[in-house]
């Protein structure tokens, strides 16, 4: 009975997802060649300390726990695919993603998840046009670095404040992806304000992420506390085993 | 089962939701790429280049996702015992 419930959530789930995969959609990450090259260059400066202390903690916590790798391959696969599945915004008209760094960040800490997302990034960047390899730096910075250490930060601080673990979930998705949309805005106002005052642009790039980023980080919230509710409640030695 | 049904429901309502309401619209559902980095790049004089490797030719894609499919499983089943190692009995 049990395996027929089952079977009747996957085929009307999956008819919903086929409902919905034909309507086109397109995402973000900054594209090959819209930052000049010494930009480029100092964000791929900026990430790459983070990198290498996430690889060495990943050849540090391997050793104490030979279980780790095939969670890490699960964690990279989650933030490969909710960083590039572009969902439609109706009240701006536009698609964005969320970013799942945050909730990665929950899970296996945020220095491992500046690696799995350094792999997502660069086979995005490879087979789907989405991003580039010249911005691979700066979209490491803003997804890697300052949304899993936001996500991560927030989620620490509020749970131990107030001690309820599902705010805590929600504000970590919440704020990583807003994390991540405003070092992009800092990214592009940067190499790109010219002549033009960067306080002021960097803020009018920011306020055009708002309508699409507002309902989307709330969104990242919501699935956030739905997937740290998920292990919690199945499988909660996950969480003591896998967490910094 | 009354769970199941309603989350089910719920799923189903919001997938046909969105389906109508982006076949309905006027809008061009671009993505904030497009419509927000692209934008002000562009106005910046820095519009985005081709990707450097680009693979974007007749069914190249598939060929490369096929090679990256095979040499990433057969690395997974070489190295399979250091991914998936037996649980310890104590």
């Amino acid at each position: 009975m049990k395996s027929k419930h089952r079977s009747i959530t996957v085929i009307l789930v999956f008819t919903s997802l086929l409902v919905l995969s034909a309507v086109p959609a397109f995402a973000m990450h900054i594209t090959e060649g819209i930052l000049p090259v010494q930009w480029a260059v100092l964000w791929f400066a900026v990430s790459a300390p983070f990198l290498f202390l996430g690889l060495r903690e990943l050849s540090l916590r391997r050793q104490q726990n030979a279980q780790l790798m095939p969670m890490i391959g699960l964690v990279g696969a989650a933030v490969f695919i909710i960083s590039c599945m572009p969902i439609p915004v109706p009240a701006a008209g536009t698609c964005s993603h969320p970013c799942g760094t945050g909730i990665a960040a929950i899970f296996i800490g945020p220095l491992l998840t500046v690696v799995v997302s350094s792999v997502a990034l660069l086979l995005q960047a490879l087979f789907l046009a989405h991003g580039g390899l010249s911005t691979l730096g700066a979209n490491l910075a803003s997804m890697g670095v300052a949304g899993a250490f936001a996500g991560y930060g927030i989620f620490i601080l509020v749970k131990r404040l107030t001690g309820s673990w599902w705010i805590a979930a929600f504000l970590c998705g919440l704020l990583s992806d807003w994390a991540t949309y405003s070092v992009t805005s800092l990214q592009l106002a940067s190499a790109l304000h010219g002549t033009a005052p960067f306080g002021k642009f960097f803020l009018t790039v920011l306020l055009a992420f708002v309508p699409t980023q507002v309902p989307l980080g709330i969104l990242e919230g919501f699935l956030c506390v739905g997937a740290y509710r998920f292990i919690l409640t199945r499988r909660p030695e996950l969480l003591k085993i896998f967490t910094v | 089962m009354k769970k199941i049904w309603l989350a089910s429901g719920l799923v189903i309502l919001l997938a046909l939701g969105m389906y109508i309401g982006l076949r309905t619209s006027d809008s061009k559902w671009a993505g904030v790429d497009e419509s927000v980095v692209e934008k002000f790049a562009i106005e910046a004089k820095r519009p985005p280049h081709e990707p450097l490797i680009n693979i974007e030719h007749g069914d190249l894609p598939l060929l490369v996702f096929l090679l990256a499919g095979a040499a990433g499983g057969f690395t997974a089943g070489y190295c399979f015992r250091g991914l998936f190692p037996a649980k310890s009995e104590s």
